[in-house]
């Protein structure tokens, strides 16, 4: 796994922190867990003293959870119907369609 | 069933990526049912459940599509769109260049009060499915598979035969898009 930061901060020649814009492209590394230990640690450090990015953050989680939400609204009952309906058709015909 | 249920319609768009119609797709699914089905005695616990069963589908999927003459090859349509710059968040919300350059110019805002959660009204959840439509195709497959579904990043790269990179690349973008669809929505409610 390259260092992002490391990279980021050579461009930027020296290691002047970690800037806002550069976080919220981290932020996606950050919640997998793919950043390295200095990494996170930078990130951490940034996010402690910066109001924005805590809120960016945050969105980003309070967007997750409605996303996990989703599955059960994306499915209309009709179609939840159909696929039973379909699926006991298949079984009762003793295999899927040639 | 329930398992039939809530994995079918994910399953549906994955098959759909190599076949040519929507028809060929569904045969595809219920095949791999199928093949679940009669193999389930024979499922050692090395990996998921899920992981397995998506596993079948690809295989079938792939193969099928190679038959009907369409396999898209997921790992050139990965490439396409990771290339490029991306932005996660318009470049105008930062301080450009000088001191503070890349600081928050326009700071991310709260998007309800507490203790209302007006954030899971039927418009924000409108807005969040209208914004996963639009995105490019392995954006919104990640995207899906991963957070509304929630498969693991092993799952989906599995199933779609990507790299760990390219997968949370291709998470990344969507991702972000999708927040700002909702900042939006939340900046004009």
């Amino acid at each position: 796994m390259p260092d992002l930061l490391t990279r980021l901060f050579r461009r930027r020649g020296g290691d002047a922190g970690l800037s806002c814009q550069e976080l919220v492209e981290l932020v996606t590394d950050y919640l997998e867990d793919a950043l390295s230990p200095a990494d996170r640690a930078r990130f951490d450090a940034h996010i402690a003293g910066c109001e924005g990015c805590t809120m960016y953050l945050r969105q980003m989680r309070e967007m997750l959870e409605l996303l996990g939400e989703l599955t059960t609204d994306s499915i209309s009952p009709q179609a939840e119907a159909d696929l039973l309906a379909a699926f006991r058709d298949w079984k009762g015909a003793g295999g899927p369609p040639a | 069933m329930d398992l039939v249920v809530r994995w079918s319609p994910v399953m549906m768009r994955v098959a759909r990526m190599y076949v040519p119609t929507a028809a060929v797709a569904d045969d595809v699914v219920q095949e791999t049912w199928l093949a679940v089905l009669q193999g389930l005695d024979r499922f050692e616990e090395r990996s998921s459940l899920r992981t397995w069963v998506f596993s079948i589908l690809v295989n079938r999927a792939r193969t099928r599509g190679e038959r009907e003459r369409r396999s898209v090859p997921f790992a050139s349509l990965a490439r396409e769109e990771t290339d490029g710059d991306f932005a996660a968040v318009d470049p105008e919300r930062f301080v450009g260049a000088g001191t503070g350059a890349g600081a928050w110019a326009a700071p991310p805002v709260r998007w309800w009060e507490e203790p209302e959660r007006a954030l899971a009204s039927d418009e924000a959840v409108d807005r969040i499915e209208s914004e996963i439509a639009k995105l490019p195709e392995m954006q919104r497959l990640v995207i899906t598979m991963r957070d509304v579904e929630g498969l693991s990043s092993e799952e989906v790269r599995s199933a779609l035969d990507i790299s760990e990179t390219n997968q949370r690349v291709l998470l990344h973008r969507a991702r972000s898009k999708v927040r700002a669809a909702l900042e939006d929505y939340y900046a004009d409610a």
